[in-house]
């Protein structure tokens, strides 16, 4: 029944309360909202409740990444976490993408999955589509891609469970090195380290780099052996992190990949010193 | 012409009563007069080259490309209206994309030929539409090994081991007969493909053409590229060398 809307009706007319007519009047003002009015209800779809992604599953820990003078080096360990159990122990998660730029990825590994998908399908409309030499996919690019497609997915309230390192070269062929989250946040720096990297690994990076800029007078060799502790401080103290890691390099001799690295040099001599997380009975 | 269709030609769909689809034939002479495109599928790939007619001087030499990319590991040559040709493309992308998108893998090259297939035979089917004014040779490598089909008007497709089609397509398909296709290379194939294509050009010799080769074989990794710059300078070389010995024998 349409009431007719009178100076009363308005008065007492409040808003609906119900989390799925949420801000539309009371039915006592216009009557029952009709949903068959421009489909607005989808029958289908509203048959189910829908689920979003509240919490990423599998998961893959820390991605480091820094530039040095010519050009970048990343790292991420094989492990897929499900929870605390190190469920799986030979997830990939550095890929190239085209043919000069790497992407690390850690969070949720299925959503990893669909994200190297759509990285895919980038490649060959913008790369091997008429492509007639000069118009590579280059590092600034696919970054930018990946903020819009992680920052929609955000405002879908359905996000893509991921923190993300983009590496490579600029337009300009300067080495490029930036980070994309879940959130769609942003930045770029020379030393970069997603999950626990970014508390654990940073520090230690930065120690070699400590101005943004300097990265132009470091050495493959130096940055390659600071990644190498970073991993194995990682090693040690992240507990959803494994001992071999894939060691990316990425120059202008073109992309790298050293599979199964091993965390060397380890030494537990501290773990005697370590009281109070239940491992040790005193 | 052998045939005047007489009022049976005038609408796509209709046969005439001795049962010919002339709206079909005539988009195959449409396809007679363009530019020769060959076809060559070795042991270990497939080889596409075609013959492009420089219309005008004022064209940047190296552009306006007439082989393309399907799929990573799918290329395709067509003579005729290239804009027929290039919305044949698209079709052929996104049907490619929509497979990958379902199955999570490349789509094989028998499958993407049925569904283009089914595609261009649709626009004979209809009188609101013409058909295709193009014949496509399509090539490339899956994990069946290569594969080199060419699609018609009509929208019939068959598997060749050499295919040609445009204005030199007799000269070519002569070429392609002496072929040893079961023996036969990329690489090797490569340099009789720019040979054939130049062969086919006699003919029309009054216009220059550009040569484009591109290839999809086990070295390339599957990938379906054109060919070094430095082998299609090579490989012109090679062709053009046969033009000079000709031109001494006749002086």
């Amino acid at each position: 029944m349409v009431t007719v809307r009178s100076e009363s009706n308005l008065k007492n007319a409040t808003m609906n309360h119900d989390p799925f007519a949420w801000g539309r009047p009371d039915d006592n003002v216009y009557g029952k909202y009709n949903q068959s009015i421009a489909q607005a209800k989808n029958n289908e779809l509203d048959a189910f409740p829908k689920m979003h992604t509240q919490q990423p599953i599998i998961t893959g820990t820390s991605v480091l990444g820094i530039k040095y003078k010519n050009g970048i080096i990343m790292a991420a360990d094989n492990i897929g976490s499900y929870g605390s159990l190190l469920r799986f122990s030979n997830i990939e998660r550095i890929i190239k993408v085209g043919s000069e730029t790497v992407v690390g990825v850690s969070g949720d590994i299925s959503d990893f999955q669909q994200l190297e998908r759509i990285l895919e399908e980038l490649v060959i409309s913008e790369e091997n589509y008429d492509n007639q030499g000069e118009n590579n996919l280059r590092a600034p690019h696919v970054h930018e891609y990946l903020t819009r497609v992680l920052y929609n997915r955000r405002n879908k309230m359905n996000p893509l469970w991921n923190s993300i390192i983009v590496g490579g070269f600029d337009n300009d062929k300067t080495p490029f090195l930036k980070y994309i989250d879940l959130l769609g946040v942003t930045y770029g720096s020379s030393t970069l380290a997603t999950g626990f990297g970014s508390y654990l690994a940073i520090p230690l990076l930065r120690k070699l780099i400590p101005d943004d800029k300097d990265y132009s007078n470091i050495e493959e060799e130096d940055a390659k052996k600071v990644i190498q502790e970073c991993m194995r401080v990682l090693f040690y103290r992240d507990a959803r992190s494994g001992e071999k890691f894939t060691l990316v390099t990425v120059n202008d001799e073109g992309v790298k990949f050293e599979k199964d690295v091993e965390v060397t040099g380890q030494s537990w001599e501290f773990a005697k010193n370590l009281v109070g997380y239940g491992s040790k009975q005193l | 012409m052998s045939s005047i269709g007489t009022g049976y030609d005038l609408s796509n769909s209709v046969f005439s009563p001795d049962g010919r689809n002339f709206q079909v034939e005539y988009a195959m002479k449409a396809v007679e007069n363009g530019g020769t495109s060959i076809g060559i599928k070795c042991k270990d790939g497939i080889v596409l080259a075609c013959e492009k007619i420089i219309n005008s001087k004022l064209l940047v030499p190296g552009k306006n490309k007439r082989i393309q990319t399907i799929d990573n590991h799918i290329g395709v040559v067509y003579s005729g209206l290239l804009p027929d040709g290039r919305h044949f493309v698209n079709r052929g992308r996104d049907e490619a994309q929509s497979f990958k998108s379902i199955y999570k893998n490349s789509i094989p090259v028998p499958y993407l030929m049925d569904r283009l297939g089914i595609y261009v035979q649709n626009y004979t089917c209809y009188n609101s539409v013409r058909p295709f004014g193009i014949v496509s040779i399509v090539g490339g490598i899956d994990e069946n090994g290569p594969h080199l089909y060419m699609i018609e008007p009509s929208g019939s497709y068959w598997g060749y081991s050499g295919a040609a089609t445009g204005k030199g397509r007799q000269t070519a398909k002569s070429e392609l007969e002496k072929l040893d296709f079961e023996n036969l290379t990329v690489a090797e194939a490569v340099k009789i493909a720019g040979k054939i294509i130049n062969q086919a050009h006699e003919d029309n010799k009054d216009k220059d053409y550009e040569l484009e080769i591109s290839w999809c074989s086990y070295d390339t990794k599957g990938k379906h590229e054109f060919i070094p710059d430095d082998l299609l300078q090579e490989v012109l070389k090679l062709s053009q060398e046969d033009d000079d010995e000709d031109d001494e024998m006749e002086s």
